[in-house]
């Protein structure tokens, strides 16, 4: 089996719900995540796969069930919300850089205004994320400046300067032109080097294949099944399963 | 006398002009008082109602809306007249300044909040989850990441709105407010020469145009940097 049964699980997730109206998104979805995983979330479009990742960081609120992370129960009325959420990275499909700040600007915000460090320490520590995604000579850039592939990075570089425990990657590449894509998969290979616990929702299966841990294969609201990239991708034990991923590989 | 000199004694009447330039130029300076302290409780106010309105509280949303939808209904004018012969019955008594301040900053108030408000949601609901997610509260994304973006989006349709409504401090002139209009239309019934109602045109341009133009420099000042 994969990692995730011999540590500690360092997000959990347990019988997640969601319904949105009369859509039931979710129905009970268990995932456990192991400290420095990379867990790829794949299925079809409306299984739930990016639902579930919200759940994750209370940008959705389950409807029912229980989010554990790093030892936080997410769902807990008397849980900072917060100040959780400063150990969930996250990082959107449409990048969401504030079109108003410079890229170093988008990366201090929460520096100064979550972790109330001053201006100097909040700049350098800006500045260090800037270099780990390579874009250290953009800090003066805005947003509009600069192109799709960087826009992400300085996202991820916003994220992973309030140095959480977890990542979590909604789509990332998919609004990516093609030429652009290998510089956040660069990018998010280094962070997985340097044990970063990620759960990416993607369909970049080469990414997958190479730098996965486990698969998570969804579809309807449910966990069809889960494994090592090499058994997802090659020997699936579901229909549905092979029939997605036969449709991912013919593109 | 020819026509065009019949016209220009009528509208350009040096002699007429000179005599009543002095009262112009304090109505002008009524009307810039009256038209800032307009400006600034309006828009001050209209922006407040916009932030209470982002709280999302159901009843103070509903008298908010009704509150702006009933100051964008009625007439400005009738407002002023409203509370200046009106609110004597109640034993209140506004002075044409203040009855005419009092209407015009509540029509601007309710106009400036529907402003806001759309700048306010026509931020995509991206930043929001971004700037939450990076722990930011509801009150510090508000302030921090979507107000300045949607301040942006209003400042056209504000600066418009804005030009408009304090335009309206020459309906003070009706509640005996010596203002721009107030002063001109004095002097053309002492002098029985429309003259002073051209000094009041020329006033109201000096005022206004640098405004208009102040406007168009902020939108182009604000703008993204590409």
């Amino acid at each position: 089996m994969s990692a995730a049964t011999a540590r500690e699980p360092i997000v959990e997730a347990r019988a997640i719900h969601k319904h949105f109206g009369h859509l039931h998104v979710l129905k009970g979805v268990d995932l456990k995540v192991a400290e420095k995983e990379l867990v790829f979330l794949i299925g079809p479009s409306g299984s739930g796969k990016s639902t579930l990742l919200r759940c994750l960081n209370r940008l959705e609120d389950p409807s029912s069930g229980q989010v554990i992370v790093d030892g936080i129960d997410m769902l807990d009325a008397k849980t900072d919300i917060n100040k959780a959420r400063q150990r969930i990275g996250m990082v959107f499909q449409s990048f969401n850089l504030y079109p108003h700040m410079t890229a170093l600007g988008n990366v201090m915000l929460a520096l100064r205004k979550v972790q109330g460090l001053g201006r100097a320490e909040a700049e350098a520590k800006a500045r260090a994320a800037l270099a780990r995604v390579h874009l250290a000579d953009r800090a003066d850039h805005y947003p509009l400046q600069l192109s799709g592939g960087q826009q992400q990075r300085v996202a991820i570089a916003r994220a992973i300067a309030l140095e959480p425990r977890v990542m979590l990657f909604d789509e990332p590449t998919s609004a990516l032109d093609p030429e652009l894509v290998g510089g956040v998969l660069a990018v998010m290979r280094e962070l997985r080097e340097d044990g970063m616990t990620m759960v990416v929702v993607s369909h970049e299966m080469g990414f997958a294949k190479a730098a996965a841990d486990r698969v998570v294969f969804m579809a309807d609201g449910l966990i069809v099944e889960e494994g090592l990239p090499a058994e997802i991708f090659s020997q699936p034990k579901h229909d549905r399963t092979r029939a997605f991923i036969s449709q991912i590989e013919r593109h | 006398m020819t026509g065009w000199e019949r016209f220009t004694d009528s509208f350009f009447n040096a002699r007429v002009m000179a005599q009543y330039l002095p009262k112009i130029i304090e109505g002008f300076g009524l009307t810039v008082v009256l038209a800032l302290c307009i400006i600034v409780a309006g828009l001050v106010l209209g922006l407040l109602l916009a932030l209470v309105r982002a709280f999302g509280i159901r009843p103070l949303n509903w008298l908010i809306i009704f509150t702006v939808d009933l100051f964008r209904a009625l007439p400005p004018l009738v407002i002023i007249v409203l509370l200046f012969f009106g609110l004597p019955n109640a034993g209140l008594e506004l002075s044409g300044f203040a009855s005419a301040w009092l209407s015009l900053t509540l029509v601007l108030m309710a106009f400036s909040e529907e402003i806001f408000w759309a700048g306010i949601t026509s931020v995509p609901r991206g930043q929001w989850e971004a700037a939450r997610s990076t722990g930011l509260g509801f009150v510090q994304t508000l302030v921090y990441v979507v107000l300045p973006q949607a301040l942006r989006i209003t400042i056209p349709p504000l600066t418009n709105r804005t030009i408009a409504i304090t335009k309206g401090t020459a309906l003070a002139s009706v509640v005996a407010v010596p203002d721009i209009l107030g002063a001109a239309n004095a002097g053309v019934s002492f002098s029985f020469n429309p003259s002073p109602l051209t000094l009041g045109a020329i006033a109201y341009l000096v005022l206004f145009l640098p405004v208009v133009v102040l406007g168009r420099w902020i939108e182009t000042r604000f703008a993204w940097k590409r």
